[in-house]
C-alpha cells in the first residue's frame, strides 16, 4: 500500500480507480485499456501538475516522506564494496550517523549522512535521524581519515535536528556539533555535501560544512524545523505551515541566498515516486562535481570552501 | 595566578544593613504618594529604576549598589548584563576603544510573524541603543592588550543573525591584525529564526573565523554568559582554546524546556549550568564577574609568551 500525502488525495483517487478498473479489465469483464491509458496519463499530468507547485510546507512534507530515499539507499545504489565504520572511539556508535568507505564510479570516496530508518525497528535503531554526539564525532573521526588519506567526502544531510537529550547534552552535543562544523570546513579534501531530505539545524550543518552543497528538488534546509519555529513564535506548533511559508526553506530560495550551489531535479511526483531514477540522477551530478573540484589543490579545496561561506549574505540578497 | 579549583563565591557587597535601610526608604516613597514619580525627578530617578527586584529572594537592591557589585546580587546570581556594563567591567579602568560591526542587509527574508521583523529590530534598538547584538572593544585588560567581543542578550535575545556572524567575524578580524588575543562574552538564545538558514550559516562562518585566529596563534578565550544556548554553543561558544563560565550560567544545545517535553521529565536541578558543563569536561573553569579580568589577563598573557614569539 502506498503513502499519499494529504494534498495527493486526487492522485490517490485516480489511482485506486486505475487499480479497480484493470482488476475488471484482467478478469476478463471487459477490455478496459484504452480508458486505463487515458486514466494514467490524467494521473501522470495531475502529479506533475501538483509537484510543479508545491508549497513549502507541502515540500516539508514530500522531504519527509516515509518513502523517500535514504542514506542507506544511495549508498546500496551508488556505493560499491561499501563497508560501514562504527564508533566514535570516545564513547560509543550513533547510527543516527552511518558512514564508511566505498567507491562511487570507480574513486574511493569517505560517505557518511543520516539515516532515519524505513520501520519501527529501523527508526528506532537509528533514532529518527536525530543525532547524539557520539554520531558527530564519529563523522569527524571518517573525515579525518578522509584527510589522512587524500580520499573525497560525501555526505548526505536528512534530519529534523540533533537529538535533544539528557545524556546527549551531558556528552558535550554542542561541543560535538561544533567540531563537526569546524572538521568540514577545514579538510583539505573534496566535500561536497547533499540535502536529501530535511536538513534540521545545528544537526544538519555539522555534516554540510562542503565545498558545495547539493539539494534535492523538493528537500528542505533550515534553521529549526517549521514547527520549532511556529511553537516559538506562536506558541502553536500546529502553525507550521505558516512558519514553512515565512522562513524561505524551499531549494529555489536557498539557491538564490547562496546557501546551496545546486539543485537536483527529482521524478515528476517526488523522489519516492521513482527512488531509482533519483539515485542514478544525484549519482551523475555527484560525479560531475567531483571530477570539477579533482582540479583544485589542497589548499585551494580549503580556500574555496571558506570564500564559499563568507560570501553567504554578502551578495545575492536584496 | 593559581588555576586550582577555588570557590566562586560572588563579590563583596554593601552591608546588609544599608540595604535595608534603603529598603525602608523606598517603601516609605511610594506608600505615601504612589504616584509621586510622575510629578518628581527626570525619569531614571523613579523608584522603579532607583531599586532592583533580586530574580531569588524578591527583595529590593538598591541599583547603585547593584551596580558596584558587578550586578551580582547577594545570594551570588550574576545578572545578565550589556555590553557596555561588560566593557567597562573588563577592560582597565574602563578604557577601551570601540571598534564598528558591519552593516548587514537586513530583514533578507522579508519576515514577519505577524509583526515585521524590521518592527521588532526597531524595538529592539530603540529598547538597547545597540544597533544588534554584537559589539566590539579593543584595549587593556590586567595590561593585556586583546579584543573584547560582547554577546547582548537584551538585543532579541543575543540571537545569532548575520550582524551577529559579521560582528564575529569582524572582532576576529581586529584580533589576527593587532596580533592579540580575542575574549568572546557569549549570551544567546539560539539563532535568529527571523533570518532563516542565513542565521545558520553563521555557525559555519564564524567556525572559519576562529580558524584565522588559530592560523595566527592567537588565543581565543570564551566566557559563557547566561544563557548561552542553540547554535551559539553549537559553534564559536564551545571552540575556545579555553572555555570560562560565570557562575549558574545556563549552558546548552537543547534548551530545558525542549528536553522535557522530549523526554516528558523533570530534569535534576543544576542540569546544563555552569558548574555542571564543569564537571562534564565542556567547560575549564567557573569565574565570578569580579574575578574574571584578572584571571583572563593571567591566561593571556601566559599563552602569548608562549613559543609563537620565537616563531
Amino acid at each position: 500500500m502506498r503513502h499519499y500525502l494529504e494534498f495527493e488525495r486526487p492522485i490517490a483517487d485516480l489511482e485506486a480507480k486505475i487499480e479497480e478498473l484493470s482488476a475488471l479489465s484482467q478478469s476478463g469483464g471487459a477490455n478496459l485499456d484504452v480508458e486505463l491509458d487515458a486514466l494514467r496519463q490524467r494521473t501522470e499530468v495531475l502529479r506533475r501538475e501538483t509537484y510543479s507547485r508545491l508549497d513549502p510546507w507541502q515540500k516539508t512534507l514530500v522531504a519527509r516522506h516515509p518513502e523517500r530515499p535514504h542514506l542507506v539507499d544511495y549508498i546500496s545504489g551508488l556505493i560499491e564494496d561499501f563497508v560501514e565504520l562504527r564508533g566514535d572511539r570516545k564513547f560509543g556508535d550513533d547510527q543516527a550517523i552511518v558512514g564508511g568507505l566505498g567507491r562511487f564510479r570507480g574513486q574511493s570516496v569517505v560517505v557518511m549522512g543520516h539515516e532515519k530508518g524505513h520501520d519501527t525497528a529501523t527508526r528506532l535503531k537509528h533514532n529518527f535521524g536525530m543525532a547524539r554526539p557520539e554520531g558527530y564525532r564519529k563523522a569527524v573521526r571518517l573525515m579525518e581519515m578522509a584527510e589522512q588519506f587524500g580520499l573525497p567526502v560525501l555526505t548526505f544531510v536528512d534530519t529534523a535536528g540533533a537529538y535533544p537529550g539528557i545524556g546527549a547534552e551531558e556528552r558535550g552535543q554542542a561541543e560535538a556539533i561544533a567540531r563537526s562544523t569546524e572538521k568540514g570546513l577545514t579538510l583539505r579534501v573534496p566535500v561536497i555535501a547533499t540535502v536529501t531530505g530535511e536538513g534540521g539545524s545545528g544537526g544538519a550543518i555539522a555534516l554540510a560544512a562542503a565545498n558545495r552543497v547539493l539539494i534535492l528538488e523538493h528537500s528542505i534546509y533550515s534553521v529549526i524545523s517549521p514547527e520549532g519555529a511556529a511553537s516559538i513564535l506562536w506558541h502553536d506548533g500546529s502553525r507550521a505551515k505558516d512558519a514553512a511559508d515565512q522562513m524561505k526553506i524551499t531549494a529555489p530560495d536557498l539557491l538564490k541566498m547562496g546557501i546551496v550551489d545546486r539543485i537536483v531535479e527529482e521524478p515528476a511526483g517526488g523522489a519516492h515516486s521513482d527512488p531509482e531514477v533519483m539515485i542514478e540522477t544525484l549519482g551523475n551530478v555527484l560525479e560531475k562535481e567531483l571530477q570539477a573540484m579533482s582540479f583544485l589543490s589542497p589548499d585551494q579545496l580549503v580556500e574555496q570552501r571558506a570564500q564559499r561561506f563568507y560570501d553567504i549574505g554578502r551578495k545575492g540578497l536584496s | 595566578m593559581a588555576m586550582a579549583d577555588k570557590s566562586d563565591k560572588g563579590p563583596k557587597l554593601p552591608p546588609a544593613a544599608k540595604s535595608a535601610e534603603r529598603r525602608e526608604r523606598g517603601g516609605w516613597l511610594s506608600k505615601i504618594a504612589p504616584g509621586i514619580s510622575n510629578f518628581v525627578g527626570s525619569k531614571r530617578e523613579t523608584p522603579e529604576n532607583l531599586w532592583v527586584k533580586d530574580p531569588d529572594t524578591g527583595d529590593m537592591i538598591y541599583r547603585s549598589d547593584l551596580e558596584a557589585a558587578l550586578w551580582v546580587t547577594p545570594s551570588g546570581r550574576h545578572m545578565r548584563i550589556g555590553p557596555k556594563a561588560r566593557m567597562k567591567f573588563t577592560f582597565d579602568d574602563g578604557q577601551f576603544e570601540s571598534l564598528p560591526t558591519p552593516e548587514v542587509v537586513e530583514d533578507p527574508l522579508h519576515f514577519s510573524d505577524g509583526k515585521p521583523y524590521k518592527d521588532r529590530l526597531k524595538a529592539a534598538r530603540n529598547a538597547t541603543g545597540e544597533r544588534d547584538v554584537m559589539a566590539i572593544g579593543y584595549g587593556k585588560v590586567q595590561g593585556v592588550d586583546c579584543i573584547v567581543l560582547v554577546q547582548d542578550f537584551a538585543f532579541m535575545g543575543g540571537s545569532l543573525g548575520m550582524a551577529a556572524g559579521e560582528g564575529f567575524i569582524a572582532a576576529a578580524k581586529a584580533a589576527v591584525e593587532r596580533k592579540v588575543p580575542l575574549v568572546a562574552f557569549t549570551a544567546a538564545g539560539g539563532a535568529r529564526m527571523q533570518e532563516g538558514a542565513l542565521s545558520l550559516m553563521q555557525m559555519a562562518r564564524t567556525t572559519l573565523a576562529i580558524q584565522e585566529l588559530k592560523k595566527a596563534q592567537l588565543p581565543y578565550l570564551v566566557v559563557l554568559t547566561d544563557p548561552t544556548t542553540g547554535g551559539v554553543t553549537a559553534s564559536y561558544a564551545m571552540l575556545g582554546d579555553i572555555h570560562l563560565a560565570e557562575p549558574g550560567a545556563l549552558i546548552c544545545f537543547a534548551g530545558p524546556r525542549v528536553i522535557e517535553t522530549t523526554i516528558r521529565e523533570k530534569l535534576p536541578e543544576g542540569f546544563q549550568r555552569s558548574e555542571f558543563l564543569v564537571e562534564k569536561g565542556m567547560v575549564d573553569r567557573v569565574v565570578s564577574r569580579s574575578e574574571l579580568p584578572e584571571v583572563l589577563g593571567a591566561l593571556m598573557s601566559m599563552l602569548m609568551s608562549g613559543k609563537r614569539k620565537a616563531a
